[in-house]
C-alpha cells in the first residue's frame, strides 16, 4: 500500500509534459518513421529526387493514397532469390552466431559469477570497457589481424604451422563473419548471462551436494534451469541485431556472404531504389517482430 | 467506589468530555486502490495535545489512514477535518502536518543541520531564524555536536532522533509518526519511547502514531485505536484496551489470552452474573454486558490473572478447572504453564518467579487447579 | 577447488580474445612502417599525418558537436522518459510508449537509419547536421531511459514525500532532492548517450547531408579502401579517449563508495 503513487491525485499540467515530451518525440522520430517506411515501400520507383513518386501530397490525395499502392515491390522480393536468400542467410548466421555466443559466453560469465566477490566488479569492468570502443573500431581491428598477408598468417607462418608462401583464406568468408560478430557482441551475451548467474544463492548449489547430486549433474539441474532469463534475454539482444547487422558482413565478409541488412544498404545506396529498400526494411522487421516481443517481456519481467 | 482498570498515565481525558471538538476528525472516510478496500468507512476523532496510536497489522489499513492524513492519498470517500476545516485536495506541501518517516526519508546529500532547516526554508523564514530553531532542535534531541554530519555517518538510533527534529522543526499541528521506532533494537526502543513521551509532553503537540508494536502502543499512547481490515475494532486507553476487550480480535491481539467459547446458561443480577457452559467447564463472570441465556460467547482471560496451585480451592466464589501440566515454559522473570483439562482443551497459567527457590516446583504431568476470581474475566459476544 | 583453474583459464582466454586485437591495433599506430605486418620501428608519424588531414579534423568536429548536443538533449527527453516509466503509473498509451523505449535498443540500425531518412525527405527536411543529430537523439535517449529508470526504481520515494511534507512543492522537490540523488545515473546515461553518438556509422550514414560528415562515415570510407597506419592512430586516439573517460569516471565512483564505507565505519564508532 505504502508503495502506491504518492502525488497522482495532485495532478498539473507540467507534471503532464514528463509524460508528454518524451512521447511526442518518439512518436514523431521513432514511430511515424515506420508508418512512411511501409508507405513507401508500397510506392513505386521513380528517376528523381527523391527517388520514389511521392504517395502522399496534401490533404486531398488522401483518396488517390490507397488506389496508388500496390504490393509490387513485394513481388518483386519474393520473385528474385537474391532477396529470399538474404534473408535465409541472415537468419543462419544470426542463429548460429548467438549459439556461438553462447557457448562462449556461458563459461566466462560463468567463470566472473564464481570469481572472489573483490575482483567482479573488475571483470565487469572489463567486459564492460571494450563495448565502449566503437563498434567500427573493433571490426577493423579484425582486418589487420585476419587479412591474408595480415597478423595471423604471419603468426602460423612463424611457427610453422604454414609454409612461407601460403596464407590464411578466412578474410572476406562467413568465418570472418562470424569471428567479428562473436567479438563484438560477447560483451552483449556475458552480461546477461552474469546477471543472471551472479544472483544466483550460492548455498542452492550446496544444498544439491548434500543431497547427493554431483556438480555436474547439479549444474545442469540447478544452475543452467535457474540462469535461463539470462539466457533468453542475452540471446535476444543479440540475435535481433545481428540480424540486420551491416557493418561486419560488408567489411568482412566476401561477396558471396548474403546479409539483409547489406542487401538494404546496396539497394538503398547502391541502386537507389528506395521503395524496394524500405520493402526490404518492413520485411526484415515483421521477421524480428516476435524477438523483439519475446527482448520486451523479458526487460518488463526484470523490471 | 467503582474499581480502575491499571495505571492512570496523567489527568487527559478530552474523549470523555462531550462538550470537547475534536482536533482532527476523520469522517466516514472509505479509501479503495482498485477493487481493494483498504480503509472501509471510517470514522475517528483526535483530541489537541493527545498520544494517539493506530495498532493493527500490517496491510490493515493504518498507513493508509496516516497517509491520507498527510496529504499523499486522497480518501475515496469521506473528509477529513483538521480542527474544524476540510483539508480534502490541500497538497501535502500545504498541510500543518508533518510526518516522520518509518525509513527516516533522511535527505542523503545534505547534513544533519540542512536537513533540519529544509522545512524551514520552504516557508522562507529569515535566515536566522532558521539557525536558530536548528540549534534549538539539535538541543532537542541531543545531537548538537552532530551539525555537520551526514545522514550515512550517523547511527541508527542518531538517524531517528534526527528524523524527529526535522518533523518537529516546523512546530505542526499534528505531527504524524509511521512505525517510528521499528528500526531500533529493543534496549534503545525502549528508551526513545520515553523520550517520545517527554517532547510530546513539554512541546504540547499532538501525535498521532502508526505502529504494529503492541507494546510501543502501550506505553506511549493515550489512547489507542485497533485496526483490522479497514476498519476499526477498538479506540481505548491502553488499559481498556487490555482489561476490557472488545472483541476476540482484539483480546487476541493484545498480549497473550486464554479463550474459552461457551454458550450463556443463566444471567443474574445487574451488574450481574453471566454463567456460562464451555463444553463442562462451568464459569461465573461479574460483567455488566448484554447477553441473555442460549448466547454463543468467549469467555476470555489473561494468563497471568490465573492462578495455579496444588491444591483444591477453599473458597466456591471462585472459578476453578483441574487439570495436567502438558509443558512449561520459563522466561525467567514468569513461567507460563500449559494445562490440560479433562476435554483437552489448553489454558495458560502465568505465574510470576517471585521467590528464587521452591519446595515443590510443579512438574509435567502434575495434577493442579487454575482457579480466578469472578472479575479476573470477560466475557466477548464479538 | 577444481573449478577454479577452469575458471582461470576461460576468463584468461575469454579476456585475451577480447583485448588482443585492440592491443595490436593500438601498437601498429605506432609503426614507422606503412606495411601492416612488418614492424618498422617506434613512430609517431601517423599522429601528425591525422592531425593535418583537415578532412579527419573537421570530421571529428562534427562528431563531437552531434555528440555533445545529442547526448544532452537524449540525457533530458530519456531523463523524462524514465521518470514517467517509473512515476506515471498507468497512463494512457502507456503500452506502446515503453515497446518505443525498449524496442530500438535491440532495432537493426539499418531500419532505425533508414526511417528516420525516409520521415526528413518526407518532411522536405535538408539533411545535414541537425538531422544527424535528431536521430541520434532518438535512439540514445532510449539507453538513457533505461539506465536512469533502473536508478529510479531502488529510489525511496519517502525522501520525495518527506520533502513535499516539508512544505516543498514537487517541482521544487524534483530539483532540490530527486535530481541531485539521481545525478550520477544520468551522467552514467549522458556519457553512454555520447559514446554511442560517437560511435555510429549506419544511421548517421542514412541521415546525413552534405558537410556534416561524422568521423566513423569518414573512417568506414578509408577502411573500405583497406588498413592504413593512419587509421590505427585515429582509432587509437579515440580509443585513449574512451577508455580515458570510463576510467575516470569508475575512479571516481570508486571514491564515493571508499567514502560511503568510510562514513558507515564512523557511523558504527558512533553508535553508543
Amino acid at each position: 500500500m505504502a508503495e502506491t503513487s504518492a502525488t497522482t491525485t495532485h495532478a498539473s499540467p507540467a507534471r503532464w509534459l514528463v509524460v508528454a515530451v518524451p512521447y511526442l518525440w518518439l512518436l514523431l522520430f521513432f514511430a511515424a518513421p515506420f508508418f512512411i517506411i511501409l508507405k513507401i515501400s508500397l510506392s513505386d520507383t521513380a528517376i528523381a529526387m527523391p527517388p520514389y513518386t511521392p504517395v502522399f501530397q496534401g490533404f486531398g490525395a488522401i483518396r488517390d493514397f490507397f488506389s496508388n499502392l500496390d504490393m509490387e515491390n513485394y513481388l518483386f522480393l519474393t520473385e528474385d532469390p537474391l532477396y529470399v536468400q538474404s534473408y535465409l542467410s541472415s537468419l543462419r548466421i544470426a542463429l548460429i552466431s548467438t549459439l556461438l555466443l553462447l557457448l562462449i559466453g556461458y563459461p566466462i560469465a560463468l567463470a566472473m559469477a564464481r570469481a572472489p566477490t573483490t575482483i567482479r566488479p573488475l571483470l565487469v569492468m572489463l567486459v564492460i570497457l571494450p563495448f565502449w570502443t566503437s563498434f567500427l573500431i573493433r571490426v577493423y581491428a579484425w582486418i589487420g589481424i585476419l587479412k591474408p598477408d595480415g597478423l595471423l598468417t604471419l603468426l602460423l607462418q612463424t611457427v610453422g604451422f604454414l609454409g612461407p608462401n601460403d596464407q590464411v583464406q578466412i578474410f572476406r568468408t562467413d568465418i570472418a563473419v562470424f569471428i567479428g560478430i562473436v567479438y563484438s557482441y560477447l560483451p552483449f551475451m556475458v552480461l546477461p548471462l552474469y546477471s543472471a548467474l551472479e544472483k544466483m544463492d550460492n548455498t542452492l548449489l550446496e544444498a544439491a551436494n548434500d543431497l547427493g547430486c554431483p556438480p555436474l549433474k547439479a549444474f545442469w539441474k540447478i544452475t543452467f534451469p535457474l540462469s535461463l532469463p539470462g539466457v533468453i534475454a542475452g540471446s535476444m539482444i543479440c540475435f535481433i541485431p545481428i540480424t540486420g547487422e551491416f557493418v561486419i558482413p560488408d567489411l568482412l565478409g566476401g561477396a558471396d556472404t548474403l546479409m539483409i541488412g547489406k542487401t538494404l544498404w546496396t539497394e538503398f545506396f547502391g541502386n537507389r531504389d528506395w521503395p524496394l529498400a524500405s520493402a526490404v526494411a518492413v520485411l526484415l522487421l515483421l521477421a524480428l517482430v516476435v524477438p523483439i516481443v519475446i527482448f520486451q517481456n523479458q526487460q518488463k519481467k526484470v523490471v | 467506589m467503582a474499581k480502575s482498570l491499571g495505571p492512570v498515565k496523567r489527568k487527559f481525558s478530552p474523549w470523555t468530555d462531550p462538550a470537547a471538538v475534536p482536533f482532527i476528525r476523520f469522517e466516514n472516510i472509505t479509501k479503495r486502490f482498485g477493487d481493494f478496500t483498504a480503509v472501509d468507512n471510517l470514522t475517528l476523532d483526535i483530541y489537541e495535545r493527545e498520544f494517539f496510536s493506530l495498532l493493527g497489522p500490517s496491510g490493515c489499513g493504518k498507513t493508509t489512514l496516516m497517509r491520507m492524513l498527510a496529504g499523499f492519498e486522497e480518501p475515496t470517500e469521506g473528509r477529513i477535518l483538521l480542527q474544524g476545516k476540510d483539508i480534502s485536495g490541500v497538497p501535502p506541501y500545504r498541510r500543518p502536518t508533518n510526518m516522520m518517516f518509518q525509513s527516516y526519508a533522511l535527505f542523503p546529500h545534505m547534513t544533519v543541520e540542512k536537513n533540519i532547516a529544509f522545512g524551514l526554508q520552504q516557508d522562507n523564514l529569515p535566515k536566522g531564524e532558521i539557525a536558530a530553531r536548528v540549534e534549538e532542535m539539535l538541543k532537542l534531541v541531543k545531537l548538537e555536536s552532530f551539525a555537520k554530519r551526514k545522514p550515512n555517518q550517523l547511527s541508527g538510533g542518531q538517524r531517528q532522533r534526527v528524523a524527529l527534529a526535522r518533523s518537529l522543526a516546523k512546530r505542526p499541528k499534528v505531527l504524524l509518526l509511521d512505525e517510528p521506532l521499528g528500526a531500533l533494537d529493543k534496549k534503545l526502543r525502549e528508551e526513545t519511547q520515553f523520550e517520545l513521551m517527554d517532547i510530546q509532553t513539554n512541546l504540547g503537540l499532538t501525535f498521532f502514531i502508526v505502529t504494529h508494536d503492541q507494546e510501543e502502543a502501550m506505553t506511549v499512547s493515550d489512547r489507542i485505536a485497533v485496526m483490522d481490515k479497514g476498519v476499526i475494532v477498538q479506540v481505548a486507553t491502553p488499559a481498556e484496551i487490555y482489561e476490557a476487550p472488545n472483541s476476540r480480535y482484539v483480546a487476541d491481539f493484545i498480549g497473550d489470552i486464554n479463550i474459552l467459547e461457551g454458550t450463556v446458561v443463566a444471567t443474574e443480577n445487574t451488574p450481574g452474573v453471566v454463567r456460562l457452559d464451555s463444553s463442562g467447564v462451568a464459569v461465573a463472570v461479574e460483567q455488566e454486558c448484554q447477553v441473555v441465556k442460549g448466547d454463543q460467547v468467549a469467555f476470555a482471560i489473561r494468563p497471568e490473572k490465573v492462578r495455579m496451585s496444588l491444591d483444591a480451592p477453599a473458597e466456591t466464589s471462585v472459578n476453578a478447572v483441574y487439570g495436567e501440566v502438558w509443558d512449561i515454559g520459563y522466561l525467567g522473570d514468569f513461567s507460563v504453564f500449559l494445562v490440560k483439562l479433562a476435554d483437552d482443551r489448553i489454558v495458560r497459567a502465568a505465574q510470576a518467579n517471585v521467590s528464587r527457590l521452591v519446595d515443590r516446583p510443579v512438574t509435567f504431568g502434575d495434577m493442579v487447579w487454575l482457579t480466578w476470581p469472578r472479575d479476573a474475566g470477560i466475557v466477548l459476544t464479538r | 577447488m577444481k573449478s577454479s583453474k577452469f575458471d582461470a583459464t576461460v576468463l584468461t582466454l575469454g579476456f585475451a580474445f577480447l583485448y588482443i586485437p585492440i592491443i595490436i591495433l593500438v601498437v601498429y599506430s605506432f609503426n614507422a612502417s606503412r606495411l601492416v605486418t612488418v614492424w618498422g620501428g617506434f613512430s609517431l608519424h601517423w599522429y601528425r599525418t591525422v592531425w593535418s588531414n583537415q578532412g579527419l579534423m573537421d570530421a571529428a568536429w562534427v562528431t563531437a558537436r552531434v555528440g555533445l548536443l545529442s547526448a544532452t538533449i537524449g540525457t533530458v527527453l530519456g531523463t523524462l522518459a524514465a521518470l514517467a516509466l517509473v512515476r506515471y503509473g498507468r497512463f494512457p498509451g502507456r503500452m506502446l510508449f515503453s515497446g518505443m523505449i525498449y524496442a530500438p535498443l535491440v532495432m537493426p540500425e539499418v531500419i532505425t537509419g533508414l526511417s528516420l531518412l525516409l520521415l526528413f525527405v518526407a518532411a522536405g527536411i535538408d539533411r545535414g547536421f541537425w538531422t544527424v543529430t535528431i536521430a541520434h537523439t532518438t535512439f540514445t535517449m532510449c539507453y538513457v531511459a533505461i539506465v536512469v529508470q533502473s536508478r529510479l526504481l531502488t529510489f525511496d520515494r519517502s525522501l520525495e514525500e518527506a520533502a513535499l511534507d516539508l512544505g516543498s512543492p514537487p517541482v521544487k522537490t524534483f530539483f532540490t532532492i530527486t535530481l541531485p540523488l539521481i545525478l550520477p545515473a544520468v551522467l552514467a546515461g549522458w556519457m553512454l548517450a555520447f559514446t554511442l553518438s560517437l560511435d555510429d556509422l549506419v544511421i548517421a550514414s542514412f541521415t546525413t547531408g552534405p558537410g556534416a560528415t561524422t568521423l566513423p562515415i569518414k573512417i568506414y570510407s578509408q577502411v573500405r579502401l583497406g588498413v592504413t597506419p593512419e587509421i590505427n592512430a585515429i582509432c587509437t586516439i579515440l580509443i585513449g579517449l574512451v577508455t580515458l573517460g570510463v576510467i575516470v569516471t569508475s575512479i571516481s565512483m570508486k571514491r564515493t563508495e571508499l567514502r560511503r564505507i568510510r562514513d558507515e565505519h564512523v557511523a558504527a564508532r558512533n553508535a553508543t
